[in-house]
């Protein structure tokens, strides 16, 4: 089968399986999970075809470990699972974060814990994909909230990997991922693609965790001469270990600053509906499409309400979310879970504004009634 | 280059002294790797040593390859990745008992069966040094340890059985006494297609063999040089007494084809380049 | 017994050694004694084979078997 071309009516999880491919993935390796396998199965038929390789490892803890091992060897390399298998792969992710490794974690979010509901879409991953692994660290997060993100956010995945030097989680759900929807395909020629930075200094000169002026190291492969010596303990530039007092505090600070310091390059938003309004919705990811739907429906009542949608959710678009909340007479925070974002919300809520809860947790994408009700109640 | 290579060429003298007790084995099996890389006259840059966490796993800190240090267990999955990005690499996979057949070995046993191209040198002290000296999957029964302070009571893995029922190509074992032989199986096991096991019996004074062998690391060497027997006397020992003894040698030689030459052949589009470009 | 024509040095680095004692035990032709620290003195090196057994069997790289002349 070759890439399908112009307007496809396609199920979300084949055009991100696309969306990687396009953006240059090569290596896939994970473990079949529902709602995500089809991902999979998108790139166990195709990933051949473009020189590239697929592995089914023996669990997720290994697919985490194998597409990190495949990206220091230069290959760009993704994997994808739900929340079970997400949990599985915290170790091995921060071992991703703290190695600065370029690399996707697809999470088609489904009901939890545990088993939960695995047919069923939630969104009560988001915690989890921001402090699921230990210790100090930054994450990226992207949500999509249509078939035709799951391709684009899916190549923005990618590019900001590769860009910073971090594993990047795609956030999708159980909706976005197995929903069909018409896309537009475009000619993988015209894509803007990020490639990670090489080395500009001859191998023995080489440190490969020296940071550039934007705070990333240049990355060789495994293979060049350039020596890659990338490592789980505390390190140095060198790459290799290294327990001197002051050396732990650098590390963490620039791992930080890396991400923190360039938020304009990560931070994105959506703003849909008026202006000015007396409600605001915050929300993300399939959710966000019934509340656009909502807006609607809100109108026909008489009241006024607009909607911010997340795409970066992590970082948290701290400064976007604290202007709306100033500008609005109420918030609801429309998530299909028990309050995860909505914790971030009232973190940054300076103004004091009234933050209501529209809570889905019935396994289904979450129902305008119960947005419409949350709203009723903000305008009371 | 007409030079012919030296075990410096992969051993970073610079990190001199190595942080493992005296009498540990390590730095002997260290010096075999380095000294087998070099016969082979592999490029230091063609080499990535892949290993996991404990005493052996910090064997990446003395090497001058390119070298991952990862989480507990998982060397071999971070070597599959590591390998399949670049199949170009000679990847040795370093882990203790504990971290290859505890914690890994769900990742061991696959890789084996797969049969991916990567040599795993164990370094088997039958206890988890690192944390203290508990028992590992390969601590002999009754042995006393801090987490089997009256004796295990669990029998021990046979490292090399379990590799080759698995499917592993190459499988041997020796001991860190017996260095000439134990080279020898290392440089065997990383020319060679396919998963090649090497297991090293090591010694472990401090926590080991301070509680298991009267006497000090000579004691310890001894002990070890003692268990380790060849076929052609480890065959004359009745059942009950080859359990006292670990059998040496060159224990499985096959030619099952690797993971990627299987994978190639079944998907022929698979480029024969090493590394893709983005697109 | 089995010497060689060939000149052997043997240099220890002191403070790599961590007096494991392996190289004065293992030693087939006894070439080395302990010190009363342990540490490994040469006091028989026209014993020597140039086998390198120790070099190879020193946990800690603190011994350079060396041939000096080739003949």
């Amino acid at each position: 089968m070759s890439r399908p071309e112009g307007i496809q009516l396609m199920e979300g999880n084949h055009a991100c399986a696309w969306g990687a491919i396009d953006a240059g993935a090569r290596f896939y390796a994970g473990y079949p999970i529902t709602p995500s396998s089809e991902i999979a199965e998108v790139c166990a038929r195709e990933l051949p075809a473009y020189g590239g390789t697929y592995i089914q490892m023996e669990d997720e803890i290994g697919s985490i470990a194998a597409i990190i091992g495949a990206s220091l060897s230069g290959k760009k390399s993704f994997t994808a699972t739900s929340g079970p298998g997400f949990s599985l792969m915290q170790e091995n992710l921060g071992v991703g974060i703290y190695q600065e490794v370029p690399c996707v974690v697809v999470n088609i979010q489904r009901v939890g814990p545990a088993t939960g509901l695995a047919t069923q879409p939630a969104q009560a991953d988001v915690m989890q994909a921001r402090w699921g692994t230990h210790g100090d660290h930054p994450i990226i997060a992207i949500s999509p909230a249509s078939v035709q993100e799951m391709y684009d956010f899916t190549i923005r995945a990618f590019n900001l990997s590769e860009r910073f030097r971090i594993p990047v989680i795609l956030l999708g759900d159980q909706v976005v991922g197995q929903t069909y929807e018409n896309i537009a395909l475009p000619d993988p020629g015209s894509l803007e693609i990020v490639e990670r930075k090489k080395p500009t200094v001859p191998p023995e000169e080489y440190l490969p965790y020296q940071p550039d002026e934007n705070l990333v190291p240049p990355m060789a492969a495994y293979g060049d001469k350039h020596i890659l010596h990338a490592s789980s303990t505390c390190h140095c530039e060198t790459g290799y270990s290294n327990f001197k007092y002051g050396t732990n505090r650098q590390l963490l600070n620039r791992l930080k600053n890396k991400i923190y310091n360039y938020l304009d390059e990560i931070i994105d938003v959506e703003y849909f509906g008026p202006e000015k309004a007396e409600v605001t919705l915050v929300s993300f990811g399939s959710a966000s499409r019934v509340c656009k739907y909502v807006v609607g429906l809100a109108e026909k009542e008489g009241i006024k309400v607009n909607l911010l949608r997340l795409i970066s959710i992590w970082p948290f678009p701290d400064r976007e979310v604290q202007e709306a909340l100033a500008k609005t007479g109420a918030c609801v925070v429309a998530e299909m879970n028990q309050g995860q974002v909505i914790n971030e919300v009232n973190r940054v809520n300076t103004t004091n504004t009234p933050v209501h809860l529209a809570s889905g947790i019935d396994g289904e994408l979450i129902r305008p009634e119960i947005i419409m009700a949350s709203i009723r109640e903000a305008v009371k | 280059m007409a030079v012919k290579l030296n075990y410096r060429e992969y051993f970073k003298e610079e990190a001199l002294p190595l942080m493992w007790c005296a009498g540990c084995g390590n730095g002997i099996l260290l010096r075999a790797i380095t000294d087998a890389l070099a016969d082979l006259e592999i490029p230091p840059h063609q080499v990535v040593v892949s290993t996991g966490i404990g005493c052996w796993g910090k064997a990446d800190d003395y090497m001058t390859t390119h070298a991952f240090h990862g989480s507990h267990g998982r060397a071999l999955a971070f070597a599959t990745g590591i390998k399949l990005g670049n199949p170009d690499l000679h990847v040795i996979a370093l882990m203790g008992d504990g971290d290859a057949l505890a914690i890994g070995g769900n990742h061991f046993i696959h890789a084996a069966r797969r049969n991916i191209d990567i040599t795993a040198i164990i370094s088997n002290n039958f206890t988890y040094g690192m944390t203290g000296g508990q028992y590992s999957p390969t601590t002999p029964l009754s042995y006393k340890t801090t987490t089997s302070p009256v004796g295990v009571a669990e029998p021990a893995f046979d490292v090399c059985g379990l590799a080759e029922e698995c499917g592993a190509n190459y499988v041997a074992r020796s001991t860190v006494y017996h260095v000439t032989q134990l080279k020898r199986f290392i440089a065997a096991a990383i020319q060679k297609k396919g998963f090649n096991v090497v297991e090293a019996i090591n010694t472990c004074p401090t926590h080991f063999g301070r509680r298991n062998i009267p006497g000090d690391t000579v004691e310890m060497m001894k002990y070890i040089k003692d268990i380790g027997m060849p076929r052609s006397r480890f065959e004359k020992l009745d059942e009950e007494e080859k359990n006292k003894y670990l059998l040496t040698g060159e224990l499985v030689n096959r030619e099952r084809p690797d993971f990627l030459s299987v994978y190639r052949e079944i998907n022929p589009a698979a480029s024969e380049s090493g590394r893709g470009e983005g697109k | 017994m089995n010497k060689t024509d060939k000149e052997v040095k043997i240099h220890i680095d002191e403070a790599l050694c961590k007096r494991c004692g392996f190289c004065i035990e293992f030693c087939n032709t006894k070439v080395y004694e302990a010190d009363q620290d342990g540490l490994p003195l040469i006091k028989n090196l026209e014993e020597c084979t140039n086998c390198r057994l120790c070099e190879l069997r020193c946990p800690d790289f603190a011994i350079r078997v060396e041939v000096v002349n080739n003949e």
